[in-house]
């Protein structure tokens, strides 16, 4: 059913489908309406979930932690410094091969402090061992949930999954959605059927210490499952297309005018909307603009990415993260999609843009593709303002 | 006999570990019904280092400082299965990761009111990385990072009042033990175990690697510890001091002459008088003489 909804209630309902039987909850800003919807639908008796109110993020992590261990679907959601601060508990979540969905409204990091959005925090923990998806709109946020726990809980996988969906920009805007139905999310997601669990019944120890002759092998298996997950992610998307209707190809990455393209944009999240808009405006024109749009940055579908954009002559990477000291974090990835490849684009040019909650506007988007020359831009922040540099820098 | 046994034989404990006589008696009591979550140190280490296990519940072991809200998840896990009313959960680990790092973790769990049992295994400092002073290191008490030296008499703050801090969360049970009296700790585990809502007990823990004495002296020494009434022995019901463990006041010099971490006091009166200070107000405070 199509409903206008605001993104973090979108969430709410969508989890509500979920049906976790545990939920944690620490209010930061941008991520918190979404855990204030499910204490309503918890307190008014809509969903049969413990409702753990804890007294950080990090506890928040190690609350769901231990229902996942524990044979039980759970659920919680952060944002920002939460994400940091939870950061060595999403670490250890994955190692210890538990899965999980939770929800990153992304949001800068401090300092300075700034609740407004870009995607540094949930980039910051790319290396966790995690499955990001990106979410573009909030019909993709509620789809991405659905999908983040069959992908999650398959024995195949074992490993948790982070929704991001751009802080205010996605949590607090209002959008169509259509909400999935109850009997068919129970077909596209069975109850969780734990593979172990901490059980009286028949017990087994869980987070030994392994030492130099063990330790390697766990992290070579999760780098092997994440490489399995750009096969299984397609799977999963295809089933949920044949229950559902919506068609997210792999749903490892969005074409957008692609295929003739001279120009192509590579970006994530929401700004991809605008972006289509300007390809839009182009297209009419009869420039050959298009965009490739990352959903899944762990895995990262280095493949794909290589088929589509090996023949386009000049790529802008657009990134609303940063990765201090080095290139941005985005436009690492597509570069190295092409190492040691006889076909690459002419130039891949890296841009940053919109952080701590900067507008990205069509004319952002513009200056970009002016800037999409034969000479590569290593990193260039968009919209910056001079006055203020001057104030920093002087004349 | 020993594939009963809750806590296996073969762990590496080192010889004369206080904490792993406690962590026995706390499962042994607690029975099989038991769901562990342990903080990390020592304990976690020496009985849980794949691909072998000591313990024969289901354990889990996350991070140094998350045991309570982990066990806080899995006692929700289990209320939502339907299976809290028959299983218990305890969470527990050493003295840093509960009044240190884990006391945030900690405050909650006891706050929400979870039922869950939490133990502290106090052996007065982060001895898995080597005798670094904790909250709970005592008064004078020479650690690698609490010295003794020309401008240092060891750790310059007495123990951090975790037992009172616990009993301020309005806990139903709280008690203190020491591994030297092992009934006691039994009847208080199974006490615990008995009330439902967040329950705490603090278990003194000879470590003779960090307290540098002989590993044979273990029980002697946590027996003095309480003699001198540096150790109080206390079991409070819902706020109600409900037991005390009454002695016939040794003096201190006889629990710090045995023991490599106050060897630099017994030099000293002044000093000695100030941690006799410490036990007279102990004595005082709980009414630890025994009448007679």
């Amino acid at each position: 059913m199509k409903e206008l909804l605001e993104g973090s209630r979108a969430v709410a309902e969508a989890v509500k489908l979920c049906k976790p039987g545990v939920i944690s909850a620490y209010p930061i800003t941008p991520q918190t309406h979404i855990v204030e919807e499910l204490a309503q639908m918890v307190a008014s008796g809509e969903l049969d979930s413990q409702f753990i109110n804890v007294e950080s993020e990090h506890s928040a992590a190690s609350v769901v932690l231990g229902a996942v261990a524990t044979g039980v679907r759970a659920f919680t959601a952060t944002s920002s410094q939460g994400l940091l601060y939870m950061g060595e508990v999403v670490f250890n979540i994955a190692g210890m091969r538990l899965p999980l969905v939770m929800t990153c409204a992304n949001r800068a990091i401090s300092a300075p402090i700034n609740i407004w959005n870009d995607q540094q925090d949930s980039i910051s923990l790319r290396d966790a061992g995690w499955i990001q998806l990106y979410a573009e709109n909030n019909q993709e946020v509620v789809d991405f949930h659905l999908m983040g726990y069959r992908i999650s809980e398959d024995k195949s996988m074992m490993l948790p999954v982070m929704v991001c969906m751009d802080g205010f920009i996605l949590t607090h805007g209002m959008e169509m959605v259509d909400m999935p139905e109850q009997e068919k999310v129970g077909i596209f997601l069975p109850p969780y059927q734990p593979l172990y669990k901490l059980d009286p019944a028949f017990p087994i120890s869980m987070g030994l210490l392994a030492d130099p002759d063990y330790y390697m092998e766990t992290r070579f298996a999760i780098k092997e499952t994440l490489k399995d997950a750009l096969q299984f992610i397609p799977k999963v998307a295809l089933e949920f297309k044949n229950i559902f209707g919506r068609d997210y190809k792999d749903c490892l990455v969005e074409e957008y005018h692609t295929k003739d393209a001279e120009k192509v944009i590579v970006a994530m999240g929401s700004v991809c909307g605008t972006i289509k808009e300007v390809v839009d405006e182009f297209r009419k024109k009869g420039k050959k603009i298009g965009l490739l749009r990352i959903i899944s940055f762990r895995p990262f579908p280095y493949q794909r990415v290589y088929e589509i954009l090996k023949d386009i002559p000049r790529v802008a990477v657009l990134d609303k993260s940063v990765s201090l000291g080095a290139y941005s974090p985005l436009a690492i990835e597509i570069k190295a999609a092409f190492a040691g490849k006889k076909k690459a684009p002419q130039a891949i040019s890296s841009f940053v843009a919109g952080l701590g909650g900067r507008d990205i506007t069509p004319e952002s988007i513009k200056d970009i593709l002016r800037k999409l020359t034969q000479k590569e831009i290593d990193l260039e922040f968009i919209d910056l303002k001079p006055e203020l540099l001057k104030e920093s820098y002087g004349d | 006999m020993e594939t009963d046994t809750l806590f296996k034989p073969g762990h590496t404990a080192c010889a004369g570990c206080g904490q792993a006589i406690g962590a026995k008696l706390v499962i042994e009591s607690a029975g099989p019904n038991t769901i562990v979550v342990n903080n990390t140190g020592c304990l976690e280490v020496f009985s849980a280092k794949y691909p072998e296990s000591a313990w024969n519940v289901p354990w889990i072991h996350s991070l140094f400082e998350n045991a309570a809200a982990v066990a806080s998840g899995v006692e929700a896990a289990l209320i939502y299965l339907g299976k809290k009313a028959n299983t218990n959960v305890i969470a527990q680990g050493g003295d840093g990761s509960t009044a240190d790092i884990g006391l945030q973790a900690l405050s909650g769990m006891l706050e929400r009111g979870h039922d869950i049992l939490y133990v502290c295994y106090d052996n007065e400092a982060y001895m898995n990385t080597g005798v670094q002073r904790s909250g709970l290191t005592p008064f004078s008490s020479a650690t690698t990072t609490s010295p003794v030296g020309a401008k240092s008499f060891g750790n310059i703050r007495p123990k951090k009042p975790m037992p009172e801090i616990a009993l301020a969360h309005g806990i139903p049970y709280m008690a203190t033990c020491s591994s030297a009296f092992m009934q006691d700790i039994q009847r208080k585990i199974k006490k615990a175990l008995s009330i439902k809502g967040p329950k705490y007990i603090q278990m003194h823990v000879p470590c003779p690697l960090g307290w540098r004495h002989e590993s044979e002296l273990t029980l002697q020494v946590a027996k003095l510890a309480v003699e001198t009434g540096l150790y109080p022995i206390v079991e409070y019901e819902n706020g109600v001091l409900i037991s005390k463990g009454e002695i016939t006041p040794k003096p201190v010099e006889e629990y710090l002459k045995v023991q490599g971490r106050f060897k630099h006091l017994l030099t000293n009166p002044e000093a000695i008088k100030q941690i006799q200070d410490i036990a007279d107000y102990n004595i005082q405070k709980y009414g630890l003489k025994k009448e007679g």
